[in-house]
């Protein structure tokens, strides 16, 4: 294995997992190739084999079936404490010692390595740096004094200590706020752009997936891999409803929780004051298809349902016609709050109250449904633009082994198109 | 001869019984501590063994202290022996108990990172393990002390070394000369060493538990 720099393959062969009292394999004869400096995501739902397939490329699952070859060696030829030195482990939550010091919690492998003391605190100064920590002022912290962010990256300058070709993280960002969450993704990019290590990513985040991973292999149960793709073919071309599924699945209730009703096309009816002509309100009606009205007060508020039926049988003004709408739902509530509303609502249409509580449109079920489908088109959309961003810059995923160009500057400027764009 | 008096006229039988009966507590939690953390270690991620291990020292926890000291005299005779024996034994409990329950409270997550650096199964046990465990061993330690330190005095029923002698002799002679002052000394003597040797811990847990760890 390389002592500096760089990453080297991995190859699955027909890897098997079984655990003992278990159904099915955990694992089912799976084969992969991971390319040298690549990050590669497994993406899928939690129990689908992701994280065992990870821990067995450092033994901590001991395959059943199949080979492992780690820069072209069986894993089985190597002893499994000295395999693991040489491969970086970050898990979620950091899972750092909570009685050593932070710089002990790095010292961990270079001290198994047994490297002198000296050399030892200047790799821990180093790699505090790297992952943005001021060494003067985190040396000597104890880990429960650190934020999360914080602690996952010492976790992240603990798995980096003896300059590992092989890194392994299990869903690392995935106990985060959603900001820390997207600026260490950045910055696991920024370093990635300067040690071109061979990554293995798990996780189940989509958004995550996409904008960290070189290669995502998407699995289902048993670990099978349903594609083995560039993110940007994911997107365009995805291997069947699965994949569809994964990708737009799972975000629709984010959607409902993000979007305000007042952010969507609402559906409108015929309306009209009190004061309103009968005649005249039930003709608009007819030619808008419907066969009922709204009726409104003076501020423009909906107060009544009226039907076309009733508006036949009247004369004069509209007046007390009808039934009483109900609460309407607020131009600000969120559209997880409206589909409440409109499950426990008597009617399939309820309006909608926007500035001041006047009548803004109507909501039902479906135009709920056909909002999110239009969201969802868009954020596709989005993704793909982001993306075709991403390779058009062109450095991250086509080389491997730079080593020249830019180790300092370039490094920054390539950075910032990940989370900037 | 009130028990000033006494305590000024035998002081340096005193001290010296003070002496052997603090030195014998010590010794004895001390080989105590190694063979139930061994035993702990051993047993904790065997859930039968542990229950064995536990279950073993807790039949013999129950047997009252004078009549497992009487069981011991055919076996190991009169004298040093057989309170050293008993006393071990009383201790092993506690300790034993807390060594499985302090290994088992520590995080799984932290095994799972230590071996995936790159430690060994012993590594990771005495460098992560055992120190997290810790604090609750170090509580085990400390309540098998003070069981130690009244066995100890009971011990002198044995012809064992330590205070218990003031305490025997007194209680033989009741109703005699300084009787009463004998029985008194020894067992404020021993009342006081246990404060001694708790004080002892208290310092002994801050000194062995990095300071961010505790409360």
């Amino acid at each position: 294995m390389a002592e500096t720099g760089g990453g080297v393959p991995i190859e699955l062969r027909g890897v098997t997992k079984t655990f003992p009292g278990a159904a099915g394999p955990a694992v089912d004869e799976l084969d992969l190739t991971i390319a040298a400096g690549e990050i590669v995501v497994l993406l899928g739902p939690s129990g689908c084999g992701k994280t065992t397939t990870m821990r067995m490329i450092n033994r901590l699952d001991e395959p059943t079936a199949g080979d492992i070859l780690i820069g072209g060696r069986s894993s089985r030829d190597i002893d499994p404490d000295r395999l693991r030195r040489n491969i970086g482990y970050v898990i979620q939550q950091a899972g750092l010692f909570p009685h050593l010091t932070v710089a002990a919690n790095i010292a961990q492998v270079p001290r198994l390595l047994k490297w002198d003391a000296d050399r030892i605190e200047r790799r821990v100064d180093e790699l505090l740096t790297l992952v943005g920590l001021d060494p003067a002022t985190f040396r000597q912290r104890y880990p429960r004094r650190l934020s999360g962010g914080q602690q996952q990256r010492v976790g992240v300058a603990r798995a980096l200590a003896a300059d590992p070709p092989v890194m392994l993280m299990d869903e690392p960002f995935g106990a985060l706020d959603p900001i820390t969450r997207e600026r260490l993704q950045d910055e696991l990019l920024r370093l990635q752009e300067e040690l071109a290590k061979t990554i293995v990513f798990v996780t189940h985040d989509v958004d995550e997936a996409l904008k960290i991973g070189d290669r995502i292999a998407i699995m289902e149960r048993g670990a099978r891999i349903v594609q083995y793709a560039r993110p940007a073919e994911i997107l365009t071309a995805p291997a069947g409803e699965y994949v569809e599924q994964y990708l737009g699945g799972g975000s629709s209730m984010r959607l409902l929780r993000l979007t305000k009703v007042g952010d969507i096309r609402l559906d409108t009816v015929p309306h009209a004051t009190a004061g309103a002509d009968a005649r005249q309100l039930l003709a608009e009606v007819e030619a808008g298809g419907r066969d009922f009205a709204l009726i409104v007060d003076e501020a423009g508020r909906p107060r009544r349902w009226v039907s076309a039926a009733d508006l036949a049988r009247a004369r004069g003004p509209v007046g007390e016609l009808g039934e009483e709408t109900g609460p309407p739902i607020g131009h600000r509530m969120t559209l997880q709050d409206a589909l409440e509303a409109l499950l426990n609502a008597d009617s399939d249409l309820v309006p909608v109250a926007g500035r001041g509580q006047a009548y803004a449109g109507v909501l039902s079920l479906s135009t709920v449904q056909n909002a999110i489908q239009v969201i969802k088109a868009r954020e596709r959309e989005r993704r793909r633009r982001r993306l075709s961003g991403l390779t058009g810059d062109g450095g991250r995923t086509e080389k491997d082994g730079t080593g020249g160009g830019g180790t300092g500057s370039g490094g920054t400027g390539s950075g910032g198109t990940g989370g900037g764009s | 001869m009130n028990l000033w008096e006494y305590i000024a006229d035998r002081r340096d039988l005193l001290l010296f019984e003070t002496a052997q009966h603090a030195s014998m507590v010590a010794q004895c939690v001390l080989v105590a501590a190694v063979i139930g953390v061994v035993v702990g270690v051993v047993t904790y991620r065997r859930p039968r063994g542990a229950a064995l291990a536990t279950g073993t020292a807790g039949v013999l926890f129950t047997v009252p202290s004078l009549a497992m000291l009487g069981l011991l005299i055919p076996v190991l005779g009169l004298g040093v022996a057989p309170s050293v024996t008993a006393i071990v034994l009383y201790a092993l409990l506690p300790i034993i108990r807390n060594t499985v329950v302090g290994l088992r409270g520590v995080d799984p997550m932290l095994v799972d990172a230590a071996r995936g650096i790159g430690m060994s199964r012993l590594r990771a046990l005495t460098r992560i393990e055992l120190p997290l465990a810790w604090p609750v061993i170090l509580t085990g330690i400390r309540v098998s002390t003070q069981l130690a330190m009244g066995i100890g005095a009971v011990a002198a029923y044995v012809s064992g070394p330590g205070l218990g002698e003031q305490i025997f002799s007194g209680l033989a002679r009741l109703g005699g000369a300084n009787a009463v002052n004998s029985t008194l000394t020894g067992t404020l003597g021993v009342a006081l060493l246990a404060l001694l040797f708790d004080a002892c811990f208290v310092v002994l847990g801050r000194l062995t538990t990095p300071g961010e760890r505790r409360g």
